[in-house]
């Protein structure tokens, strides 16, 4: 028996993909490396083209124009079933025909492993996912986070280098999805099989990859690690779809940046263009009692709403231009009560190594 | 107003939550819901158990008019009466055979078209039905003659050179039941096709399956069922059919639904008709338990989705 875990990962290199459906650009010229034995997660809104980037890879969309490489080899001809890649469904498509032995041991029979065989490693495969004695089960004898078990137990059995996964946890209830979430990741770890997820959750994103393409209309908007993704995202469809944000015009004044009436300190410099917006994270605000350090800007602000949400607050204010502005802070034992209430006015602060600014790119 | 009385403990009295006036609203719904079936079920009565008793009471009674088995003793007795069996399921299996082997394939084809197209061949298959089954069943007769449209053609093109006897035969029946009976084989296949999630093939090629394999692991079983369904309903249809094997048949090829005509209209016999109804009646829930054994292992094995 083979360990798994010393299986070879293989590079995915895409150049140049288009797909077009009709005038609609599902993919528009679309290039990205995914790293050898990396997690990496298309993140982005519904037909945005994540999952039509996805079946590129799987061979289920024939594209325009490009290129698909695993390792050096050129896929982009070759038919599924020669591609050899693992794949997980977004509804799972388990045979409804099979037990759960027969489905996962499906791949194996099909690449004409002996049966002794076959029978072993199906039950590792149903070990790694915690399903151990479960072969003889029928698919419908199995609740929603078995049959996902089951799926990617089939995915992984005939120990591809290469697995990709359509949104496998979107059918999943909120406690479930985020346990899976944990798994999938540790399972990642222990066969280090390159990963491509797509997924339109980006709280779901953040958990799981080492790296994250966020895609709208066709294209890669910014491919970065999750924390440079939320720190510094590329403009402000990024920003505005990884994690909450207010945006605030920017205008130029010689040197200077206005926002909301105020000047802003930063500590670098502003990218090129006139369209600039100023990224204010709620949990990166803060509210300024007394004299606030010289690298933060402050606003002058009216309270308009105070929300409890149990370990934090989040207050809405409006800014002297209109602008409503959300804070989000830590509540510890009697400080909800000490907090500003709405109709008064606070200072709002932000300090420079918290002060992002965009061009107003990707819509 | 019922006062919900509710002690300090929680206990609480079951007829002030209106237990019984909730009991009462749920049995009569339950009885309003009867009685909208009734006439249906009252129809039923009328014209299928009572008919079908008197068919079996009659069975029993002899040419004298008193009880006794000799309808069932003269089928048993005489070789022409076991011909005749034999000839109605071996005709009722062929025209079944010929039906799957046609009848998949095309609704294979129609279940991958577009869902436009697809309808547009649905209706070429259903528009058979809308003519009536005498006046198809005598085309053929005009189509398969001798001197017919096929012969002409064939000897024109050279297929082959003496006219070929197509009709007053067992070629003929199968012929014009294929025809009739093929909707009835293609509709539940086509439905159980189309019910097939796509994904599963997706699925099958993913994990290394090519076309034909995909098929023939996962396509073929998850149609099953309907082809079951549709093979099942061909041949009971098939076991009782009249006018096209008496059409094209020609007096050469005799099924039971025959003899029960001739039976009654050649020598009056109510008895010996009724017995041979009763007989056919039996095998054909026979053959319908036999083949519900298969729908349920399938329904077993296919029920997932």
């Amino acid at each position: 028996m083979k360990d798994t875990a010393t299986t070879d990962a293989l590079p995915i290199t895409v150049r140049n993909v288009t797909k077009t459906y009709g005038a609609v650009h599902a993919l528009d010229n679309v290039s990205i490396d995914v790293r050898s034995g990396e997690f990496l997660t298309l993140l982005g809104p519904s037909g945005s083209g994540k999952t039509t980037l996805l079946m590129v890879m799987a061979g289920f969309t024939r594209p325009d124009a490009g290129s698909l490489k695993f390792g050096e080899t050129e896929m982009i001809r070759t038919p599924p079933h020669l591609r050899d890649v693992g794949m997980v469904f977004q509804n799972y498509a388990l045979f409804p025909h099979m037990t759960v032995a027969g489905n996962v041991g499906y791949p194996l029979k099909l690449r004409k492993v002996a049966k002794a065989e076959i029978a072993e490693r199906v039950e590792q495969a149903l070990e790694k996912v915690q399903l151990g004695g479960y072969g003889e089960r029928r698919i419908n004898q199995l609740s929603g986070g078995q049959r996902q078990r089951v799926a990617l137990a089939r995915s992984i059995v005939f120990e591809p280098r290469i697995l990709l996964m359509d949104e496998p946890l979107s059918a999943l209830d909120k406690k479930l999805r985020d346990r899976m979430q944990i798994e999938l990741r540790h399972l990642h770890e222990e066969l280090g099989m390159t990963t491509v997820y797509v997924t339109h959750d980006q709280r779901e994103a953040l958990t799981m990859s080492d790296r994250i393409a966020v895609v709208n209309h066709g294209r890669i908007m910014q491919l970065a690690t999750p924390q440079d993704l939320y720190d510094a995202p590329a403009n402000t469809f990024v920003a505005d779809f990884i994690g909450e944000s207010t945006f605030l015009d920017v205008t130029r004044q010689g040197d200077e940046l206005i926002a909301a009436g105020t000047r802003l300190i930063t500590d670098r410099p502003a990218p090129d263009g006139s369209a600039l917006n100023l990224m204010m994270r709620p949990e990166r605000v803060a509210l300024v009692e007394g004299e606030a350090a010289p690298s933060v800007t402050t606003f002058r602000a009216t309270v308009s709403d105070l929300v409890y949400q149990g370990e934090s607050f989040l207050l809405y204010a409006r800014l002297e231009d209109g602008t409503e502005v959300a804070v989000r802070g830590a509540i510890r034992a009697g400080t909800f009560a000490t907090l500003a209430k709405p109709g008064e006015a606070v200072t709002l602060g932000l300090a420079a190594s918290d002060m992002v600014i965009l061009a107003d790119g990707g819509h | 107003m019922v006062a919900i009385s509710q002690t300090a403990g929680g206990e609480r009295s079951t007829d002030d939550l209106n237990a019984a006036g909730l009991r009462r609203d749920e049995r009569m719904e339950r009885l309003k819901l009867f009685g909208l079936s009734s006439p249906a079920l009252l129809i039923v009565l009328v014209i299928l158990v009572i008919p079908t008793g008197w068919l079996f009471y009659v069975s029993f009674i002899g040419a004298d008019g008193t009880f006794s088995l000799e309808n069932y003793e003269r089928m048993i007795e005489r070789k022409s009466y076991i011909r005749i069996f034999i000839t109605t399921f071996q005709i009722s299996l062929l025209t079944t055979a010929i039906c799957i082997l046609i009848g998949y394939p095309l609704a294979y084809f129609m279940s991958q078209l577009p869902s436009g197209l697809a309808n547009l061949c649905l209706i070429a298959v259903l528009l058979p039905f809308w003519t009536s089954l005498l006046v198809r069943t005598y085309a053929w007769l005009v189509l398969l003659q001798k001197q017919g449209l096929v012969n002409t053609w064939a000897i024109n093109l050279g297929l082959w050179d003496e006219p070929i006897k197509m009709v007053h035969n067992m070629t003929g029946t199968l012929i014009g039941m294929v025809h009739i009976m093929l909707p009835f084989l293609i509709l539940p296949v086509y439905g159980a096709m189309r019910a097939i999630d796509r994904d599963y093939l997706k699925a099958a090629s993913n994990l290394g399956a090519g076309p034909v394999k995909a098929f023939w692991t996962v396509f073929f079983p998850l149609s099953t069922p309907g082809l079951f369904a549709g093979a099942l309903m061909v041949f009971v249809l098939c076991l009782g059919f009249f006018v096209t094997p008496a059409v094209l048949g020609g007096g050469k090829v005799i099924m039971v639904s025959m003899k029960i005509v001739s039976n009654i209209e050649l020598f009056v016999n109510w008895g010996a008709a009724s017995a041979l109804g009763v007989v056919l009646l039996v095998l054909t829930l026979g053959a319908l338990w036999i083949a519900s054994g298969f729908l349920k292992l399938d329904q077993m094995t296919g029920g997932g989705h």
